[in-house]
């Protein structure tokens, strides 16, 4: 990275539930993929084809025209060792790189600790969504939690201006350190300011914010222009996090899938779009990821938890192409009817925070693994 | 206007409970702490919550097939409206230290039924109570013992029985982890029936003694050819058992301790208090009910007022409480079971086996920020009957001064304690408006001035304890 250069931003938007990767990326030359899905696959009429022996959902049709600019990169048979196959418990291993302990500091949190160890901006980090995922908690590291950008803020509920200004005045000096009140009181305090900080921040950003782009009415599309509006309200934001879901298709599969996948490739495509239009997308990748793929042989209507599954990395600066290997679907080398990773998501995420947010991977990650060069 | 009596009763009604109403104080002042008390421990006066008269308006939440994120909507039901408030604490409280949760299980109900469950054994003999969740079938199913068999053993249930539910780490060696969960052999789950188009079936549990290993054991020094019941037998005598209980007990109900892992390796805040709860718990055969007695009428009980962060469920389940309007099944009550999960505590869903990481843990500034939007909404609207009734409580002291408008608000919000910073700047905000007046012309104004005080009043840090 040159100085002249932006920072480095990157986006996570995770497919919480599970996603099918194999209706995802689609082993369409395979054999063995239509014998073990009789009734959740894909036709070969269908899918959309990105080389000789894969092709993409068919409602991924955005993110194929990415692909085809070597936007995308294609992370094939991404996971760990043993998967548990719970949701939470994979999910958690996703978010604090800790496999075999339950670990409670996220991985993103301790990159904005290395970011930003002064705490200088309070929005280094900007999740979108209600809940505050464990990603990016790090005792002590802000977090901005923004439900919906319009709204966001601390006694929001009060509509008269004139009033609410004066309260969050009041607010900021009850807030204020005072000597002697104690350790938590002094924690309380300083979060409570930063909370403060950080909306009164974000709230210039849907102000700022203009576009051709029109997002569709959808969550994840609401959620990524909120992204965008932030982003390009040049804040210092390093760090968007976001999901969509939920992929857990026990049943049902075909038609979930299909309306989850077309609302998050449109709301990328848009979300990329919107940022080139402002000529603000080339520092900006974007990780898609989700807990764990799904069982090979489909439970007839849906699919139910597996291991392997494939990432996503998209965005201007991205070798596009396809990393890694798709996982063998021989039964002999599946285990307990899953795909055995051969991608271990430490080595992607080491990628991320080495290769584009120039950070030491080492210690967030807890070890070395090998890293797919998407960027 | 300090009043010791109204305050302490206040205090066990928070921890004890989820706060009450300055009405219900005043006649729990009249009946006494003690008369009070066994109330909590045994109650006969008063109602529990009806889980059939809120089923019968949200037909939706019987045995969701789906997790539409709101599968605490029931259980939320029943601690805004039990009267056994204690009850439903101590479901709480087991759901904290025996934490299962949604994200595997992916049957509502099933938890759901583990947490009925705890309300209902929950004050009684510690040991029915292990023996219980041994055969709950959300437990067997989250700790994997069906799948831990005579031929091939898994140590998870074993392991967390005596890590997290009984002994606390270093305590036991990994031969005894290997025989505690070779004795559990053959508990499992009843075959299940998959789910329907319609709602889930129950679960069941099973006893398979073809496949209980009835070998012989050796466990924390006793040797037999020992079932489940019989290592739960030992778990219950170990004086590890006692003071890890005992810590946890003094955690959730008296004061912040550090977070359970590192108990191992740090002493107890108060460790006298562990010693005087874990030995009534050996006295009184662990009956939990007789530890709360004692604890509930100590010292070291009644001087911790303020001593700990509230959690995200007490915040919600107190606010509304106190504000009130929710008692009829309202059709918010699915949106509102989510508020906890929001501030950090997913009810029926603990992010781990470990369950949540409490006091100041709680707290982050996207949690904070929600804590405060959710408690100034709902104070902020005096045409809650709580909030009106608080209303009317300032109006009888006729016309008033800042400081006596702002003490008249903390006392009706608690009473509440604040620093003296918090004070001046609330009494500094009181007076910009002047004398608090009532009268035809200003009533209107004044409530909304009492809302908004009561806004700010749980905007401050200090409304963050319990």
């Amino acid at each position: 990275m040159t100085s002249t250069k932006k920072d480095p931003v990157l986006v996570v938007l995770q497919l919480s539930g599970g996603n099918d990767y194999l209706n995802t990326v689609i082993p369409y030359t395979d054999p063995l993929y239509r014998d073990n899905r009789p009734g959740v696959h894909i036709n070969d009429n269908e899918l959309l084809k990105i080389d000789g022996n894969l092709g993409l959902h068919p409602s991924m049709g955005s993110i194929v025209d990415m692909y085809n600019r070597n936007d995308v990169a294609i992370i094939h048979g991404v996971g760990y060792p043993n998967s548990p196959r719970s949701h939470f418990r994979s999910m958690d291993i996703w978010h604090t790189c800790e496999p075999d302990r339950v670990g409670t500091e996220g991985w993103l949190g301790l990159a904005a600790r290395d970011i930003d160890p002064d705490k200088e901006n309070v929005v280094t980090v900007v999740s979108m969504g209600p809940s505050v995922f464990r990603a990016i908690t790090v005792p002590g590291v802000p977090v901005a939690c923004v439900n919906n950008l319009d709204e966001y803020g601390l006694l929001t509920g009060i509509d008269n201006e004139q009033r609410r200004d004066k309260i969050l005045n009041r607010f900021t000096r009850m807030y204020a350190p005072a000597v002697g009140t104690g350790q938590v009181m002094d924690f309380l305090g300083e979060t409570g300011l930063e909370a403060m900080k950080g909306a009164d921040i974000l709230k210039v950003a849907p102000d700022k914010y203009s576009s051709s782009v029109e997002y569709a009415d959808t969550p994840i599309a609401k959620k990524l222009k909120g992204i965008a509006q932030v982003h390009l309200a040049d804040l210092g934001t390093r760090i968007f996090y976001c999901d969509h879901g939920s992929f857990d298709s026990h049943a049902n599969q075909l038609g979930l899938h299909t309306s989850l996948w077309k609302d998050v490739s449109e709301a990328v495509s848009d979300f990329f779009a919107d940022l080139k239009e402002h000529g603000e997308g080339e520092n900006v990748i974007m990780l898609l990821f989700s807990e764990f793929g799904r069982r090979v042989r489909d439970n007839g209507l849906g699919t139910d938890h597996g291991a392997g599954g494939a990432a996503f990395v998209i965005g201007d600066q991205v070798k596009g192409g396809q990393y890694g290997e798709y996982p063998s679907l021989k039964a002999e080398d599946l285990q307990q009817g899953d795909l055995v990773p051969n991608m271990d998501f430490r080595g992607l995420y080491s990628t991320v925070l080495e290769n584009w947010m120039s950070l030491d991977a080492k210690p967030i990650v807890k070890g070395t693994f090998e890293k797919p060069l998407f960027v | 206007m300090v009043n010791e009596e109204l305050n302490l009763m206040a205090h066990l009604m928070r921890r004890a409970g989820f706060g009450a109403t300055r009405e219900e104080l005043e006649v729990l002042v009249e009946k006494g702490y003690e008369a009070t008390l066994e109330e909590l421990l045994d109650p006969q006066a008063e109602e529990p919550a009806h889980r059939d008269e809120f089923l019968r308006y949200h037909p939706g939440f019987w045995k969701p097939i789906t997790s539409p994120g709101m599968g605490s909507a029931p259980w939320l039901h029943d601690l805004i409206n039990s009267g056994h408030v204690l009850e439903e604490k101590i479901a709480l409280f087991w759901h904290q230290v025996f934490a299962t949760g949604q994200s595997k299980i992916d049957h509502w109900h099933e938890i759901m039924r583990q947490v009925d469950m705890f309300r209902e054994k929950g004050m009684g003999d510690y040991r029915a109570l292990l023996v219980e969740l041994a055969r709950n079938p959300a437990m067997i199913f989250w700790l994997d013992n069906c799948d831990n068999h005579a031929y091939a053993v898994n140590e998870n249930w074993g392991r967390e029985l005596l890590e997290l539910f009984s002994m606390g780490v270093d305590n036991y060696t990994e031969d005894d982890v290997r025989d505690c969960s070779r004795a559990f052999t053959g508990w499992t789950l009843a075959p299940t029936i998959p789910r329907n188009a319609h709602g889930r079936h129950d679960w069941g549990f099973e006893y398979r003694d073809e496949d209980h290993d009835d070998g012989e054991k050796t466990f924390l020094g006793h040797t037999g050819q020992f079932n489940g019941e019989e290592i739960i037998d030992i778990v219950c005598q170990q004086d590890a058992t006692a003071r890890f209980i005992a810590r946890h007990l003094y955690n959730f109900f008296v004061a912040d301790e550090t977070q359970v892992p590192s108990w191992s390796n740090t002493t107890p805040i108060d460790p006298d208090a562990i010693d005087t709860l874990a030995k009534a718990f050996q006295e009184h055969h662990y009956d939990i009910r007789s530890v709360l007695r004692v604890l509930f009428n100590s010292d070291f009980f009644k001087n911790a007022q303020f001593a700990k962060i509230k959690s995200p469920a007490e915040l919600v389940v107190g606010t509304l409480r106190l504000v009130g309007g929710f008692e009829f099944p309202s059709p918010g009550i699915g949106n509102l079971s989510k508020e906890p999960g929001y501030m950090g505590q997913e009810l029926l869903n603990p992010p781990s086996v470990e369950g949540w990481h409490t006091g100041p843990e709680w707290i982050n500034s996207g949690a904070l920020m929600k804590r405060i939007n959710f408690t100034a909404d709902m104070v902020g609207d005096v045409t809650k009957p709580g909030v009106s009734a608080i209303v009317g409580r300032v109006k009888a002291q006729g016309d008033l001064s800042s400081e006596n408008f702002v003490d008249a608000c903390l006392d009706l919000m608690g009473p509440m304690e604040v620093t003296d910073d918090t004070r001046r700047e609330l009494v500094e905000h009181a007076s910009e408006s002047g004398t608090l007046s009532w009268g035809a012309n200003s009533d209107e104004v004044s409530a909304e001035r009492v809302g908004e005080m009561l806004q700010l009043i749980v905007s401050t840090r200090e409304y963050q304890y319990t």
